[in-house]
């Protein structure tokens, strides 16, 4: 069974697998394939049409498959490796051992941006920013420069209180669980996240940043929090919403599993603190 | 119009913006009511060209479009009016012009890339 550590205990060796695998992924090419299906969906999801990835109910079930798949990819290099997750609530500085040169590197440079250190720094050629907006192909940050501070314990202790799950109009305006996590209203979670970090993590092809994953997998990891808490409220719509991925319709790109799918992440991988 | 003689009417306007600052043509309604509709911009802001439109029938419903130097940059109105773009995607701003001075601020002069081929 795979166990999602917390990224602040992984042992060297840990860290070591993790980036490897990741630079496989990187050399072989599948690992553009993933930056490359976020963006398609980041432009797509639109408030008032179709909307699967963001700013949707099925944001949370959406990216809980997405990172499985990321997660069979990397286990399919080495299969010791699971994704490891960043608590930002804790590990809230530039400082923290996660942006070290043996993990993930540290903030840019301030004339360009560019990432300096680790092993996807652009000076050491395993790291080209391929799937991209505009004509940068270095790994960018700018830790704090967008915002900042990044989200309270305090401010995912209020979002975790919410009861319900998510509420119409099912996007970026409505009130409930989902959308205070992601971060469109409120307190602001998972989009302050991605504005912190800045660099790619804060455009629509945000999985540039290997960052991504360990955010994303925490953002996870409260889901499955509030439904411990919460264990009377589930996912909804319950079904006939136009444009909203309901519990029991199949989402894009797969088209082969629903919410009602992945509601339990215990079938397919467990927390260090489950 | 002929390309020599745009570039050198973008050159001048360039020059122009360097001496004045930012320099509006035509100013844009900053308003984040999302019925309500923006209006057209077109100006330099530090060094680049950026602006906007309403059009009709465009990708994903916007129905607006902003060019950085003549590229398109993808925006995305929220359900409260406010905007995003592509290189800023996970931080509102009012009007679509704050989205287009964001990605030029975002871009440290780096050239954008045509949306298609994104």
């Amino acid at each position: 069974m795979t166990v999602r550590k917390n990224q602040a205990s992984l042992t060297t060796d840990e860290k070591r697998r993790f980036v490897a695998a990741v630079l496989e992924l990187k050399r072989s090419g599948r690992y553009d394939e993933f930056v490359t299906t976020h963006n398609a969906f980041i432009v797509g999801d639109t408030d008032n049409g179709e909307r699967t990835g963001h700013r949707s109910p099925s944001f949370l079930p959406w990216h809980r498959r997405f990172l499985l798949d990321f997660e069979r990819a990397l286990r399919s290099v080495d299969a010791s490796v699971a994704l490891p997750y960043w608590d930002w609530s804790t590990d809230r500085s530039a400082g923290a051992s996660l942006w070290a040169p043996d993990f993930l590197g540290g903030t840019g440079r301030s004339r360009d941006g560019r990432v300096m250190d680790g092993p996807f720094a652009a000076s050491t050629g395993d790291w080209p920013i391929t799937v991209r907006v505009d004509g940068r192909t270095y790994l960018r940050r700018a830790l704090g420069g967008g915002v900042r501070e990044l989200p309270t314990r305090g401010e995912v202790e209020s979002v975790l209180t919410i009861p319900t799950y998510d509420m119409a109009p099912w996007n970026s305006a409505s009130d409930g669980f989902r959308n205070h996590l992601e971060g469109w209203r409120g307190a602001n979670l998972h989009n302050r996240v991605h504005v912190w970090v800045g660099g790619q993590m804060a455009t629509g092809v945000s999985p540039n940043d290997p960052v991504f994953w360990l955010h994303h997998a925490y953002v996870d990891k409260l889901w499955a929090e509030w439904q411990r808490r919460h264990p009377d409220s589930g996912y909804v719509p319950a079904a006939g919403t136009p444009d909203v991925v309901d519990l029991g319709e199949t989402m894009k790109p797969w088209n082969d599993t629903r919410p009602a799918d992945l509601l339990d992440h215990t079938v397919h991988y467990t927390f260090d603190t489950d | 119009m002929p390309e020599l003689s745009r570039r050198r009417a973008l050159t001048t306007t360039v020059a122009l913006a360097a001496t004045a600052g930012v320099r509006t043509v035509v100013p844009a309604q900053a308003s984040a009511d999302p019925h309500h509709s923006p209006g057209t911009f077109d100006e330099v802001y530090k060094g680049r060209r950026i602006q906007g439109r309403p059009v009709g029938g465009h990708h994903h419903g916007t129905g607006y479009t902003v060019l950085v130097d003549g590229v398109e940059l993808h925006v995305m109105r929220n359900a409260d009016g406010t905007w995003i773009s592509v290189v800023s995607h996970y931080a509102p701003v009012p009007t679509p012009r704050a989205a287009a001075r964001t990605a030029v601020d975002e871009l440290q002069g780096a050239e954008l890339l045509p949306f298609s081929a994104n």
